[in-house]
């Protein structure tokens, strides 16, 4: 949990300057339209916790969330009554996707940077090869109403990211997060105790692709069909984990944490929106602010070991 | 750094010593002289683009009332002010092998187009072999696949340039070989026998500008939605809203880059809408993401002001469904076919445009429903002209009925 | 085990001639014969549709489209080697290009300055990734990631479009040859040859392999590790600015995009996985990447024939990376079993 502080510390500091810009950031309209807007990549970045924290990457979920949207749109085609079987599907491909991606990086000991490249060049390719370059068919109004309605005034991707969140919560109290932190932290040392590492980083990959199903049908949801819906958020899904203080290469780091280093990094967003920023410099201060972050998250640890660049490979 | 310096010292040695250079000759470069007009301040919409043309503002204004010549069905073989020159010196017979370098299919609009001039190809027996290379949007690319491209033995080249200044020395190489036709973005360089465009992207920003001045009150609030700086095609569109709109009465309270992405759209006009209270026009540079900025007025539970799109299938079926106040300019991407019948007209030695303005037209309310086809995909571009060519709609991705 | 790869090598560097033959195992003879098998396979499938694969033109493309992958690679090649990764080299060689193009001006004359510079604030972008690194202690992935950010910002904001002018003099850099084989080509074998002698010759080069192999073994041992990384990342960082250099000889201007449209960084890191050399540091080496990135020019230039469609490509390229590397892995594991 210390290693969260920072990050809240920065959170408060965000919210408090979007809110003396933009007052009705404090009513729970404005709040609940922040969320909404943040919910895809909490979510993905939770599902990206997992898989760093057992030591890996998932550069794969970008081009997943764009796949995704677009084998919907294709086989919904605006017809209502395929919501839900393509809403299940589309939770089976992701689940799928992961599962690959776990078996090649567990049992044919590929990197896992490498798995996911691979994996994100190869989604993307193929499902554009299936559609002919560009996206076709529709979403029906039942499968966006995860991204633009709601139950009353909640919306509801932030009552689907709740439910996400608590259930993430609650794996890593479980057995299951014990298990995935000490394959992170140490993965001979786990194993060798008895824990069934494959099968963790396994399941860490399927909850990854998992949150990148959910992201997509909520991403969908919001803003349509788009082949470029995904773009970039592999980037951004782990650039969040990190400000929330998780460390690459696995064995630190708390979920909440994780999550929290989204909300932030949408909060950047918004905030250099709202003190407009030029668009182009945006990106020079969020370069600036990651490195800074992570630094002084970093700083605070003991000099004596840092954790292996690259991956858990390098154990072997 | 002495390497590097050696590796010139040596190549220049070698070069001095007469080795071959794929290089071509000094290229006369006529970049453009960036005559901006100073702006009225305090209008909100910024300084005028370093690519804006005062010359070619004019003519492309001028251009949208003046009658194309040619069939009027078939506006993909019309054009505008014509001044015809002779290709004699290309004549020759048949069958012919065309080649074509494609900067890139990987956005909606050049895929349709893209299908529409493989189509193209399909009409004509004369045409035996057809070679295209597909530089995936990289510039280095490009140049290596025109010259590959060189050896395959064209009869006539096709180059739909990536970026205008650098591709200019490689098609300036490929001019001295076989016959070039450019379309789409231009090159510096008027080597190639013809230049096709529709009118441009001061026409398409004007059109829109034009119609949101008449619409928004006097003093309304308009919000412009630009993809992304620098590319010249679409700093032209804006360049000219700029100019229509610093004349008018209307007020531009943004002018906001939305990377082409439906999310970020919809988030940047909730945000305005949400400072503003009100939006009374959006004017956007292309139309991809015209829904998602519909949705972000829908969801506030707000009518949606006056607004332009494109000529994309999803924006056409909401006008209709939301009976919208639009517009929607058009880059049309019927002239993917053009240069398939240039090249013909120019190895059979007929006569072509120098410069191949094709018509440029807008869909308007009265004219929506001939453009409209709940058959195609969302993300289908209605001006393909390709409605009579084999395999419609299906190879278009659409559906029978 | 990593210690007993670690503990053979200076007896290998000992040896005469043995460190080429060394070098020239494994994974690297398996990226070559994949590369002689590639050529073949490409040969019959071109033949096949009638046309002809090693055409003069045909030689020249693979080598002009890989000359500035290539040398991105090699740098590349010595931070993986050392443990570390560099995700900024893309917008770097946008950066290089537009600072060439904007020097150089059109004139001759500034052709020498405008290089120097480009080199400086490579060698500085580098500077600023390894201290990142190593002092501030964050994770190469985030800095490197932070610096592409950081100067995308930049660039993006001075610049909307292509910009400067190369003089046709430089341009000659981009587009000369001798016989089939361009300058382009040799200033990538240049560079190759000197990322070679670095890393099998030198004292550096030892402790590049050995930093990458187990850092804490190679500071108990003596090595400052942090200045290994840094001088790793400055190397990168300069091979990431030739490249740019190269581009902008190329375009005959800088281009603010070139570098991304290029996918330089995570193509670069493909190669070099390609082409054997471990993505957590040690194992490897320069002649691997060099077939990593003939390799993937090689498919290209298959594809292009062929008129395969971009989509395929992606497919292909990357089931392409994922075999590879598991294949060196299954040796991997079996050598030392």
């Amino acid at each position: 949990m210390k290693r969260a502080l920072p990050i809240l510390a920065v959170l408060v500091v965000l919210l408090a300057a979007i809110a003396v810009a933009n007052p009705f950031f404090l009513e729970p309209a404005g709040f609940l339209a922040f969320l909404k807007r943040a919910a895809p990549l909490v979510i993905l970045a939770a599902g990206q916790y997992f898989v760093i924290v057992s030591g890996e990457f998932d550069l794969s979920v970008g081009s997943l969330v764009t796949a995704e949207v677009v084998i919907a749109a294709r086989l919904i085609d605006g017809d209502e009554s395929a919501t839900w079987p393509v809403l299940a599907l589309l939770v089976v491909v992701g689940l799928l996707v992961g599962l690959v991606n776990g078996v090649v990086t567990t049992k044919l000991r590929v990197p896992s940077f490498i798995v996911t490249l691979g994996m994100l060049l190869v989604l993307s390719g193929a499902v554009f090869l299936w559609t002919g370059g560009a996206p076709r068919g529709a979403l029906s109004e039942g499968f966006r109403v995860f991204g633009r309605g709601g139950l009353g005034p909640l919306p509801w991707s932030v009552l689907i990211l709740l439910a996400m969140g608590a259930a993430a919560i609650w794996l890593m109290r479980a057995d299951f997060g014990k298990t995935l932190i000490a394959t992170g932290d140490n993965e001979r040392a786990a194993a060798l105790s008895g824990v069934r590492v494959d099968r963790a980083k396994i399941f860490a990959f399927m909850l990854s692709g998992l949150s990148a199903a959910v992201t997509a049908i909520l991403l969908g949801g919001f803003a349509g069909v788009s082949a470029q819906v995904g773009q970039g958020l592999e980037f951004s899904a782990i650039t969040a984990v990190v400000l929330g203080g998780v460390v690459l290469g696995g064995g630190r780091g708390s979920v909440l944490a994780a999550m929290a280093g989204a909300v932030t990094l949408e909060a950047l967003f918004t905030l250099l929106n709202l003190y407009g920023i030029s668009g182009a410099l945006e990106f020079t201060v969020q370069g600036v602010i990651i490195i800074a972050a992570v630094a002084a998250g970093a700083i605070r640890l003991p000099r004596k070991f840092t954790p292996r660049r690259g991956d858990a490979h390098a154990a072997s | 750094m002495p390497r590097h310096k050696a590796a010139v010292a040596v190549f220049t040695t070698l070069v001095l010593a007469g080795c071959t250079t794929d290089k071509p000759p000094a290229v006369q470069s006529s970049a453009p002289a960036a005559s901006a007009s100073q702006t009225a301040q305090g209008s909100g919409t910024g300084a005028q683009s370093k690519f804006f043309v005062q010359a070619d503002f004019d003519a492309q204004l001028a251009m949208r009332s003046q009658t194309p010549q040619g069939p009027t069905d078939k506006p993909w073989e019309q054009a505008i002010a014509p001044k015809m020159i002779d290709t004699a010196k290309y004549k020759k017979d048949g069958p012919y092998h065309l080649c074509f370098s494609n900067a890139a299919v990987n956005n909606p609009w050049r895929q349709v187009g893209w299908k529409t001039m493989q189509a193209e190809v399909g009409l004509h027996k004369e045409i035996k072999k057809f070679t295209a290379l597909d530089a995936e949007g990289k510039d280095d690319k490009q140049i290596s696949d025109i010259a590959e491209l060189q050896a395959k033995g064209c009869d006539a080249l096709i180059i739909s340039p990536n970026t205008t200044a650098t591709l200019t020395p490689a098609v300036t190489a490929a001019c001295g070989k076989v016959p070039v036709i450019v379309f789409d973005r231009g090159v510096e360089t008027d080597c190639p026998v013809t230049f096709i465009k529709p009118i441009g992207g001061y026409a398409f920003g004007a059109d829109a500008a034009e119609f949101l001045v008449e619409k928004v009150p006097a003093g309304g609030k308009v919000l412009a939605l630009r993809i992304l700086p620098g590319v010249d095609v679409l700093e032209t569109r804006w360049s000219a809203a700029k100019v229509v709109f610093d004349k008018s009465k209307v007020q531009v309270v943004g002018v906001e880059f939305t990377d082409g992405d439906a999310a970020k759209t919809k988030s940047v006009v909730s945000d305005y809408i949400q400072r503003h209270g009100k939006i009374d026009g959006i004017w956007m540079d292309a139309g991809a993401t015209a829904v998602a900025a519909i949705e972000a007025f829908e969801d506030a539970g707000l009518p949606v002001p006056p607004i332009n799109g494109e000529d994309q299938q999803d924006f056409l079926q909401k006008w209709k469904d939301a009976n919208l106040t639009a517009v929607a300019p058009t880059y049309p991407t019927y002239q993917w076919r053009t240069p398939i019948i240039a090249a013909l007209k120019i190895l059979k030695g007929e006569e072509v445009p120098e410069m191949w303005n094709l018509p440029q037209p807008k869909v308007t309310s009265e004219n929506l429903s001939t453009y409209l086809k709940p058959n195609m995909p969302p993300l289908h571009y209605a001006l393909c002209g390709c409605e009579d060519l084999p395999g419609f709609p299906e190879t278009w991705g659409g559906k029978k009925s | 085990m990593n210690l007993l790869t670690r503990a053979r090598r200076p007896a290998r560097r000992g040896q005469a001639r043995g460190g080429l033959a060394a070098r020239l195992r494994e994974p690297t003879q398996v990226v070559f014969l994949a590369l002689l098998g590639l050529v073949a396979v490409g040969w019959v499938l071109v033949a096949l549709d009638g046309g002809q694969f090693l055409t003069m033109e045909s030689v020249v493309g693979i080598q002009q489209r890989s000359a500035a992958l290539g040398i991105v690679a090699i740098g590349q090649t010595l931070a993986i080697l050392a443990g570390s990764l560099d995700l900024s080299v893309a917008y770097l060689i946008s950066l290089a290009s537009l600072v060439a193009a904007e020097i150089m001006a059109g004139q001759d004359g500034n052709i020498g300055p405008a290089v120097a510079a480009v080199l400086a604030i490579s060698a500085l972008v580098g500077l600023v990734n390894g201290l990142v690194i190593t002092r501030l202690q964050v994770h190469a992935f985030i800095a490197t990631l932070g610096t592409a950010l950081i100067i995308k910002g930049i660039v993006d904001h001075l610049y909307d479009g292509p910009a400067g002018k190369v003089p046709e003099s430089f341009q000659l850099l981009g587009y000369s040859r001798i016989g089939p084989i361009p300058v382009s080509a040799l200033l990538w074998a240049g560079v190759a040859v000197v990322a070679w002698f670095l890393l099998s010759r030198t004292r550096l080069g030892y402790r590049i392999y050995a930093v990458g192999g187990n850092e804490e073994v190679a500071r108990l041992s003596g090595i400052r590790t942090g200045r290994v990384i840094v001088i790793t990342h400055v190397l990168c960082s300069v091979c990431a600015g030739i490249a740019g250099l190269l581009l902008a000889a190329r375009l005959g201007a800088g281009a603010p995009t070139v570098g991304t449209d290029g996918g330089y960084d995570l193509e670069s890191i493909a190669a070099v996985v390609l082409g054997g050399t471990a993505l957590a540091g040690g194992k490897g080496g320069v002649a691997g990447t060099v077939g990593g990135v003939l390799l993937l020019a090689v498919l290209d230039t298959i594809f292009n024939q062929l008129e395969v469609n971009s989509f395929v490509k992606d497919v292909v390229r990357g089931v392409v990376i994922v075999i590879a590397v598991a294949v060196y892995a299954r040796r991997g594991t079996r050598r030392s079993a």
